[in-house]
């Protein structure tokens, strides 16, 4: 199961959990187990939402592959001017 | 409305155009005679990117009425290079890199072969003081120096 | 499957030169052609009725007299645009909330800042259009304003949406807000923190807002014909994104709108998003004319997003002998009559460049009665730099500690865990630093009230979405379209310079161009430091790919085994003479028989560019300080900062010097004025100053490169780093002058001789 930890951001919408164990095999599916258990985040994930997994950061890539051994979290979308 | 006929030389071409009595050299220049090298970055004589020569007397066109160029010698960025053969000072600022968008560098071109005519050999304190009437917002101004004072270099024959 | 192509270290013909620059003679010729140079037949002029009040409720809009005055064609108002609802939409690839959009581009039920658009009109001259604005009644019902960001924060402050609630906190606010979102994150146990240290300090920071200050004004040309299609030019950073935004806010379908980037005269972050644009193509289909809109430079103050201003609160606990236990700050962020700051970014930007176990971090993102805030390079880092780069240098000097010691001995590194999340990678921090410190800059002399301050800063760099396409042409050269905009002049010659290396022909054999929306899939904006980072990964893909096929065309012509083709030096030849021989075929005679055995060779990319590298600089300033003035000179700057890689050096010096005479600006001289009635006073270039040639020396740039990994030549992207540390290494400077430490930006001639004056009372 990938470890999965959330910003501190993100705590308001997940009653304080920040940390959680899923078995997800790409980001996408993380996504959605995520909205399936918080309802709330959804419009977060949707609207600005980077993922690190295994330190490599990744942006808009909901197919990027997560291993059963991997660690990830989910941190602002960054922009840039 | 009526609009004022003028007569003017422009980069040695003799021209006509109508222009509203409010219409600026520049405007006149830009939308009239499709010169559109000269630029308008502020409209109040702040930016110096509509810069042209009048007469040999640098000036800033937006501050000028488009009426007053009757009978007057026009120089702008597109008299600069002769066809394929570039001035000194565009040819530098291209190998120094001294422009990124570019927006004031006609402008700034004016201004820095006006100082060349007038003063061939400027320290780097006078380049930085005849130009502080022209804003770039790119560069920082580094290579802008860089670019002048080695066209002078190159033009004094040095 | 990954769109990373990692780090390949060879040698390297092109890449790292200085050629030319392609469109070079084209700008400074005056033949470049820039959003407000392009011109339509029987194009009319379009001009915006801007709000006189900085709040107030509009009760009716009427039109009538305007439109009948002659030459007047068209006129637009709040009833012209459709309704957008309160959601995120996505636009391209970025979620948006259009309900704002809309808004900020024409006014609907209230007007929120002195400027904001309330009615647009189309006439045959400037003149008219003027005319008819003035002819245009608004009947407003003026509100209290509130533009100051922690007075918008109380509770009893003039509320600019009644049906806001800050997001964030649970359980929901009971009452509306101007706080339009609260953020707070950290990691470890800031308490503990703090009661580990020997020595903490605590200090707040005030800044105003400050423009991009680009000096070409937003300019646009729409063409909309009658069966529902439109072109548009544009100044842009981003033409997809503006076609997305358009089409939304137009209710078009997206490949309906055709939009050509002009040459854009600066940008910053400030044409990221539309203005004029969808207001010029409504005119233009309202009216059967092609409408052209051109800002006056003080629409381009009054009407577009500045950088926020803020209130800045930074903690810092640390042990006698310089680690820091514990870091802490507070971002009170103005966004203008809209939400979105960049207080998000600036929070992940405030400690990053230090290994802390104890941070904590809250962020406020509030709206105020001011223009809809804009990205400007790095968006809130500077700001929150300022702050704790500040503390960071008062700390090493309580301490006894070297500025530049004082850093290392706290620095990040490769595998450092951020307080927001992931390890850093392979990163070059420690690298600038030490650069700093061995320049002579940091140890020449220094005479009476002059000082020298050093700052550090951190962006993460992006990738995103980019596409391009590279085509051989018969003669042997190739055409590469680009998708992302070049602003600064450097990338269109730094993408063919990695073309042309890849391939190993001459660098003047890549034609490159940024083409239009209607040739290629979706790009990104050019923000961000992404283009060379990432459009460069995307030509690089697209010219691999056009040499697989050049070797297989090879080998069906030369009738050898694939295996047997290698490509070198711009040409086919025998991998291996045992294999098979074959008469070497360079570029120009492939593409001559390419025709005619099986049609052109060409490549193309369209990836969303991962593994972005992170940048860090470190700055060493010198200023004096005129005590009878207040004037603060800059002697001497350095910038120190690792890109990764520079592919053309003279432009990554540009975008080090650049950045970094922006940031001088935003520390000395310039900020947004406003009085008492919320109206702007300094909308223009002589009471807004930026920095012109007289204010400055010279800029030295030390390019460190620490290759990315992620990257085929290492790239990371170097355009926003240089804007984070000016304003604290100028303020820390100032304190070494003078021994006065500045809160409050810009440290303009008042604020020293002010700082000055209060000290000296102070000690009476």
């Amino acid at each position: 199961m990938a470890r999965i930890m959330l910003s501190g951001t993100l705590a308001p919408y997940t009653d304080g959990v920040l940390e959680l164990e899923l078995d997800v095999a790409n980001v996408r599916q993380l996504f959605q187990a995520l909205e399936q258990r918080y309802p709330e985040l959804r419009d977060h994930l949707e609207a600005g939402i980077a993922v690190a997994i295994d330190d490599e950061i990744y942006q808009d890539a909901l197919l990027q592959p997560i291993a059963s051994d991997s660690e990830v979290i989910l941190i602002t979308k960054i922009a840039g001017g | 409305m009526t609009r004022n006929h003028v007569s003017t030389t422009v980069n040695g071409d003799q021209v006509e155009f109508l222009c509203e009595t409010q219409q600026t050299l520049l405007e006149a220049l830009r939308d009239e005679l499709q010169l559109t090298g000269t630029k308008e970055g502020c409209g109040t004589g702040d930016c110096g990117a509509c810069s042209v020569m009048v007469d040999g007397r640098l000036v800033c066109s937006c501050l000028m009425l488009a009426v007053e160029a009757e009978g007057k010698a026009i120089e702008t960025i597109e008299g600069m290079a002769k066809g394929e053969k570039l001035h000194p000072l565009q040819k530098k600022f291209i190998e120094h890199a001294a422009l990124q968008c570019g927006i004031c560098t006609p402008g700034i071109l004016i201004a820095a072969r006006s100082l060349l005519t007038r003063n061939p050999d400027p320290t780097e304190s006078e380049v930085r003081f005849w130009l502080a009437g022209n804003l770039c917002r790119c560069t920082g101004y580094h290579k802008i120096i860089d670019a002048v004072l080695d066209a002078a270099r190159e033009m004094r024959g040095a | 499957m990954s769109t990373m192509l990692k780090y390949q270290q060879k040698d390297l013909k092109i890449v790292g030169t200085r050629p030319l620059r392609p469109d070079g003679v084209d700008k400074v010729t005056g033949r470049a052609r820039f959003g407000a140079d392009y011109k339509l037949p029987g194009q009319l002029i379009g001009k915006v009725l801007r709000s006189p009040h900085a709040h107030a409720r509009i009760k009716s809009i009427d039109v009538s007299a305007a439109l009948a005055l002659p030459g007047v064609k068209a006129v637009v108002t709040r009833d012209d645009f459709a309704e957008m609802p309160d959601e995120m939409a996505a636009v391209g690839e970025l979620m948006i909330n259009f309900r704002d959009v809309t808004r900020n581009m024409m006014a609907r039920e209230k007007v929120l800042y002195d400027g904001h658009p309330v009615a647009a009109v189309a006439a045959v001259s400037e003149s008219v259009a003027r005319a008819a604005l003035a002819l245009i009644k608004v009947e407003y019902e003026v509100l209290p304003h509130v533009i100051d960001v922690v007075e918008a924060m109380q509770p009893g402050a003039p509320l600019l949406n009644e049906n806001q609630y800050t997001a964030g906190v649970k359980p929901k606010p009971e009452r509306a807000s101007n706080v339009a979102k609260r953020l707070e994150f950290g990691c470890g146990d800031i308490a503990a923190g703090f009661k580990q240290a020997d020595v903490i300090i605590e200090r707040e920071f005030n800044t105003k807002p400050v423009h991009q200050g680009y000096i070409e004004p937003q300019a646009c040309l729409a063409s909309y014909s009658a069966d529902g299609q439109a072109d548009l030019w544009t100044s842009t950073q981003g033409h997809f994104v503006f076609r997305a935004q358009c089409a939304k806010v137009l209710q078009m379908e997206v490949s309906k709108i055709r939009v050509t980037p002009t040459e854009i005269g600066g940008g910053f972050g400030g044409k990221n998003n539309i203005y004029n644009e969808a207001l010029a193509i409504a005119l233009s289909r309202k009216s059967n004319h092609p409408v052209k809109m051109v800002m006056t430079r003080e629409e381009v103050f009054r009407g577009t997003g500045p950088t926020p201003g803020a209130n800045v609160k930074v903690k810092l606990g640390a042990t006698r002998d310089g680690k820091i236990t514990a870091a802490e700050a507070e971002l009170n962020f103005q966004a203008g009559a809209f939400p979105g700051s960049p207080v998000n970014q600036a929070s992940m930007c405030a400690f990053t460049r230090y290994d802390l176990a104890n941070v904590r971090v809250v962020g406020n993102d509030v709206v105020v009665n001011r223009p809809k805030v804009a990205a400007y390079r790095a968006p809130g880092a500077p700001i929150a730099v300022y702050g704790v780069e500040s503390v960071i240098d008062e700390m090493a000097k309580k301490l006894g500690i070297d500025p530049i010691e004082f850093r290392l001995k706290n620095a990040a590194k490769e595998g450092t865990q951020t307080y927001y999340g992931p390890k850093l990678g392979v990163i070059g921090y420690i690298q600038t630093l030490e650069a700093a410190r061995a320049h002579p800059h940091y140890s020449a002399p220094l005479g009476p009230n002059q000082g020298r301050g050093v700052a550090t800063g951190f962006w993460f760099n992006i990738g995103n979405e980019t596409t391009c396409s590279l085509n051989l042409q018969e003669d042997g050269t190739l055409t590469l379209n680009l998708g992302t905009i070049d602003v600064a002049g450097g990338s269109r010659a730094a993408m063919a310079m990695m073309v042309a290396e890849e391939l190993g022909i001459e660098f003047e054999r890549v034609r490159p161009f940024v083409g239009d929306t209607s040739t290629l899939g979706f790009n990104f904006l050019t923000a961000g430091s992404r283009s060379t980072f990432a459009s460069g990964m995307a030509c690089v893909i697209a010219a691999r790919q056009v040499i697989e096929k050049l070797r297989a065309r090879v080998a069906k012509i030369r009738e050898v085994p694939l295996e047997a083709v290698a490509w070198k030096d711009g040409r086919a030849e025998p991998a291996d003479a045992s294999v098979a021989q074959f008469a070497p075929m360079t570029l120009p005679e492939i593409a001559r028989m390419a025709g005619k055995t099986g049609g052109t060779v060409a490549g193309h990319a369209e990836i969303n560019a991962q593994g972005a590298g992170p940048g860090f600089g470190t700055h060493i300033v010198d200023v004096e300080v005129d005590k009878q003035t207040g004037a603060v000179n800059i002697l001497r700057y350095t910038v120190v900062q690792d890109v990764g890689k520079a592919i053309h050096p003279a432009y990554v010096e540009g975008q080090l010097q650049g950045g970094a005479v922006q940031g001088i600006g935003w520390a000395l001289n310039e900020e947004y004025v406003y009085g008492d009635d919320g109206v702007l006073q300094n909308p223009g270039f002589l009471d807004y100053r930026i920095p012109v040639a007289s204010d400055l020396p010279r800029i030295d740039t030390v390019i460190v490169e620490v290759p990315n990994p992620n990257h085929p030549y290492g790239v990371r992207g170097c355009g926003e780093v240089p804007i984070i540390s000016p304003m604290a290494a100028i303020a820390n400077a100032i304190e070494n002058a003078i021994g006065l430490r500045l809160y409050q930006q810009p440290f303009s001639p008042p604020r020293v001789l002010k700082a000055i004056s209060d000290a000296a009372a102070a000690k009476r």
